[in-house]
């Protein structure tokens, strides 16, 4: 058995909303604002997954550049001085949420996500009060044919943390993205019903990083499903540090 | 809002619950502070049946669902100053939304034909419903709104603040007293 | 093959040639053969063999000649009359004149400004070679290029020749290929790739297809160059499935190139080893963005990442990658034979060479075309093109596809070239360009443009996925008469959203084409939304009961 050698990484100075921190070689500009107490709104990140980059409301400027970055996949870099939350970025922000809330039915009195919804959260914390784009108002169907489990389409905001977590940590790999565009969509397998999935080990991992209320335990009533995704870290420390 | 006369102030129930007119009349005792402060001049909780042409706030509560509805929302706006959507129905469209995904025809039939209990009525009635419109939507969908205060319901206090602040000639935040949901 | 047997063969071939007094040459490029080409050069073969004639006018399959609204095209050579819209019925009439006065009926003249302004380097072989035979390709200095590199020159040597040539990537964002070149060059020892991206897809854009069709081996020239300059033994081309024809071109050049040792193993018998395979994309727009290309071939899905790192570094399969478009890597075997200082002393400052573009809409000759960098677009629309039709009067042309914008009358006298197409609120692109004429509405091209962003976003990113959906519910409203002023400033706000928030170079440019409409035309947004305020505006509004 091999005993990891733990070699210090080399250690730099940034500014983050103007408050000199110290960064380490290999960190992203997110975990150092988290490891200073900085907080940057997210919604696809999750500690423990890949990086996806999708939802944009991470996104930070880096003083002397003129596109914005997403702070989940930029490197933090020696002196770059980065502003978190500028008015611009609070616009861009609230307007991105506006669009995930458009997007589907996202019916937050009668969601079993209510109150521990990081959609609905988010909203408040962005001193969102309405949304002035048009809803869309789709049509979506519920897959309720896992005996444990739901999938509710019109809460989902394809973050795809599911699909993250049920290929990188269970390594089932049942969910997966069909279509494309306004079209995506979240499926099981090769878009089947969830309850005839071959692959699925009902880990329920997917349902417990879900932000929303698309996925849930059966037989919650509105306001009761809480999750619970404290494992998703420990699994991956113990996995990196398992020779 | 002039000093000389009290605001007067008016609240509207369009396709909703009506649990926002609850959560308002929770405000409990400092309703009656609030009494002394405005004019309720137009409510479900109050008399008068035509909506009077200068009311300064009105506080609506319900989506927009109906032509009845539409018709409604769009005379108040112009006889009102500040336009308040109550609520996540006016907000967001919320529940009464949830219908979008139908045809009004298909609702109508669900409910007088399939859902019938009486053999005798099994068509939907031809008098008295006002006509659905294809889709139930948030109030500032179709008027401009000046105010939102979401919630299913908001919290009385929420209530409270927005018109406590806007008597002060302040324009509210509420923001953080309440959120989409409860 | 050795380097004495290349020469032997181009000349062998070149003799060969000269040995007939005519040539027949066919267009068997996609525009003239779905106007029944295939029909002429059957047509002409049978009324050749029936005078006998095999053995002084052969029939011979070429590419595309550019003028595709003319065909099917054929051409006489070495007399160089070209004839155009030819019917099978027209084959004898043109074996019969060979040696006399053209037809009159279907001469196309020769001596216009579509074909005198245009200078050929991409397209020099095009509708001169037989793209499905590799030694027409070698009688044209094909194979030089690579022959040069490999017993000549250093591979840094070869980056430096395209630095010096000044070769902006022709693909649509103009990044310096020489400095692409000599950064995965640098990029480490170790597995590299070449990609061709041949995942040609702006509306109304046929450039790369007309190359892949008429000169494929260019390209393998190109792209094997490439892989001596950047030390990669290994090159993929990603080619859309709706590209038969090219497809069908391109495999037999790799196996023709692979089998005469052009490709393969110990290539002119150095110890540079080169070898294509292609790859067919499934029909996704966005397969084109370098990063989402490089997902499908690695056989996941076709979705953009953030960048950096960027390919030069980490790109196929995680090993530094090069991706150069079809008329970037077309460029190189020319630039090479004749150095990268007579390429920079074409074209203007800073846009050197010659681009190609694909000229359509309301304009007098539509197909491709290839013109040095600084042209104006007046000269490219009324000289060669030759003006707009039925009298009408211009109004605008479309450049860069959907991440493009529309350019009015008051700009026509600008130079083309990457930075004057920026300033004026367009992009060059690819090469697509389409011309509008008096009676185009620009809310509606703009709404046509945003529904291919729509359709087209992979979904990865919110403000493009959502974003050009709402977009073009706004547009479409506004276009049927039904928008409100509101609906005019949401549009502007989620541009603005969309442009900057969005992921990858498919989101971030969605919105050019309404931007650039509303920045020249926005009257016409404006005169839309007024007359359905009009038509708004009598609603009574009676009492209100409980």
């Amino acid at each position: 058995m091999t005993v990891p050698t733990i070699v210090p990484a080399q250690s730099f100075s940034m500014k983050i909303d103007g408050i000199d921190v110290s960064a380490r070689a290999g960190q992203t500009i997110l975990e150092v604002a988290q490891e200073n107490g900085i907080e940057i709104p997210m919604l696809c990140y999750v500690e423990g997954l890949s990086n996806w980059g999708g939802c944009r409301l991470c996104l930070v400027e880096v003083v002397g550049q003129k596109k914005l970055f997403p702070a989940c996949s930029t490197a933090a870099s020696e002196d770059a001085q980065v502003v978190t939350n500028s008015e611009r970025l609070q616009r861009y922000r609230r307007t991105i949420l506006e669009l995930i809330f458009s997007e589907r039915n996202h019916v937050c009195a009668v969601c079993v996500s209510n109150g521990h919804c990081e959609l609905q959260a988010m909203a408040q914390k962005l001193g969102m009060t309405h949304i002035h784009v048009p809803y869309r108002f789709p049509s979506h169907d519920v897959d309720s044919s896992h005996d444990r489990f739901r999938l509710d389409q019109n809460r989902c905001i394809l973050c795809t943390r599911c699909v993250r977590v049920c290929a990188e940590i269970e390594g089932a790999a049942t969910k997966g993205v069909s279509g494309r565009g306004i079209e995506s969509l979240i499926i099981n397998d090769l878009k089947e019903a969830w309850g005839d999935s071959q692959t699925c080990t009902s880990c329920s991992k997917c349902v417990h990083v879900c932000p929303t209320g698309a996925l849930v335990e059966k037989g919650t009533a509105a306001a009761e499903m809480a999750k619970r995704r404290q494992f998703l870290p420990y699994l991956t420390v113990m996995r990196e540090n398992t020779p | 809002m002039s000093a000389n006369r009290k605001p007067k102030v008016a609240t509207v129930w369009l396709d909703g619950c009506s649990g926002c007119h609850m959560s308002f009349l929770d405000i409990d005792e400092r309703l009656v502070a609030l009494s002394s402060l405005i004019d309720i001049v137009y409510s479900p909780v109050v008399d008068p049946k035509d909506f009077p042409t200068d009311v300064d706030v009105t506080l609506v509560e319900g989506a927009v669902s109906s032509e009845e509805d539409l018709h409604k929302i769009q005379v108040i706006r112009q006889r009102t100053k500040i336009l308040i959507s109550l609520g996540d129905c006016a907000v967001t469209g919320n529940v009464p939304a949830m219908r979008n995904s139908y045809e009004p025809a298909e609702l109508l039939a669900r409910a007088y034909v399939e859902n019938a209990q009486s053999p005798d009525s099994r068509q939907p009635p031809t008098r008295g419903l006002p006509a659905l419109r294809p889709k139930a939507q948030p109030v500032h969908e179709l008027v401009k709104v000046d105010l939102y205060l979401p919630g299913c319901p908001p919290p009385a206090d929420a209530i409270h603040f927005v018109v406590a602040e806007l008597l002060a000639g302040r324009t509210p935040d509420p923001s953080q007293l309440t959120r989409f949901g409860r | 093959m050795t380097p004495e047997e290349l020469r032997h063969k181009a000349a062998e071939e070149r003799t060969a040639q000269k040995r007939y007094k005519h040539c027949l040459n066919v267009c068997m490029a996609a525009g003239c053969m779905s106007s029944g080409a295939d029909q002429v050069k059957e047509a002409l073969t049978s009324v050749v063999r029936r005078y006998g004639m095999e053995e002084e006018v052969p029939v011979r399959a070429v590419g595309c000649m550019g003028l595709c609204s003319a065909g099917p095209l054929v051409s006489v050579e070495p007399k160089g009359v070209l004839y155009q819209e030819v019917k099978a019925e027209d084959a004898s009439d043109i074996v019969t004149s060979v040696n006399d006065v053209p037809v009159k009926r279907i001469h196309c003249p020769t001596d216009t400004p579509f074909f005198t302004r245009q200078k050929k380097i991409v397209l020099e072989n095009c509708g001169k070679v037989d793209p499905e035979r590799l030694e027409d390709y070698i009688a044209a200095d094909g194979y030089e290029a690579l022959l040069k590199v490999l017993t000549e020159m250093k591979p840094a040597e070869v980056v430096q020749q395209v630095t010096i040539s000044g070769l902006r990537g022709r693909g649509g964002a103009g990044f310096p290929t020489g400095l692409k070149w000599g950064t995965v060059s640098k990029a480490g020892t170790g597995q590299k790739y070449v990609i061709c991206n041949a995942d040609e897809g702006d509306p109304g854009a046929f450039m790369d297809r007309a190359v892949l069709e008429s000169d494929p081996h260019r390209v393998l020239e190109g792209m094997a160059v490439a892989g001596y300059a950047v030390g990669a033994d290994r090159g993929y081309i990603y080619i859309r499935a709706e590209y038969p024809l090219a497809i069908k071109r391109l495999r037999l050049a790799i196996r023709q190139a692979t089998r005469a040792g052009l490709l393969g193993n110990q290539i002119f018998g150095t110890t540079f080893n080169f070898n294509i395979e292609l790859r067919l994309g499934a029909g996704a727009f966005v397969c084109g963005e370098e990063t989402a290309l490089i997902a499908s071939i690695e056989g996941r899905r076709g979705l953009p990442r953030p960048r950096p790192p960027f390919p030069a570094n980490y790109g196929l399969f995680g090993r530094p990658t090069l991706i150069n478009n079809v008329e970037t890597l077309a460029n190189i075997p020319t630039i090479i034979r004749n150095g990268g200082a007579w390429f920079a002393s074409i074209g203007t400052e800073k846009s050197k060479g010659t681009k190609v573009f694909a000229l359509a809409g309301r304009v007098q000759n539509t197909g491709l075309i290839e013109v040095p960098m600084g042209v104006t677009l007046r000269e490219i629309i009324f000289d060669i093109g030759g003006g707009i039709p039925e009298g009408k009067k211009f109004k605008a042309v479309q450049t860069g596809g959907p991440s493009g914008g529309c350019i009015p009358e008051q700009h026509l006298d600008m130079p083309v070239d990457y930075e004057s197409l920026m300033q004026v609120g367009s992009i060059m692109g690819s090469g697509g360009m389409i011309v509008m004429d008096e009676t185009s509405n620009m809310v509606d091209v703009a709404r046509f443009f945003m529904e291919f962003c729509m359709t087209e976003s992979c979904g990865k990113c919110v403000p493009c996925r959502v974003g050009t959906y709402q977009m073009h519910e706004l547009l479409d409203r506004i276009h049927r008469g039904q928008g409100t002023p509101t609906d005019l400033e949401l549009l502007k706000e989620l541009c603005d959203v969309v442009k900057n928030t969005s992921l990858c170079g498919l989101g971030q440019t969605s919105p050019n084409p309404v931007l650039s409409t509303l920045r020249y035309f926005e009257h016409e947004y404006q005169e839309l939304i007024a007359a359905a305020n009009q038509a708004h505006a009598a609603t009574p509004a009676g009492e209100v009961t409980r």
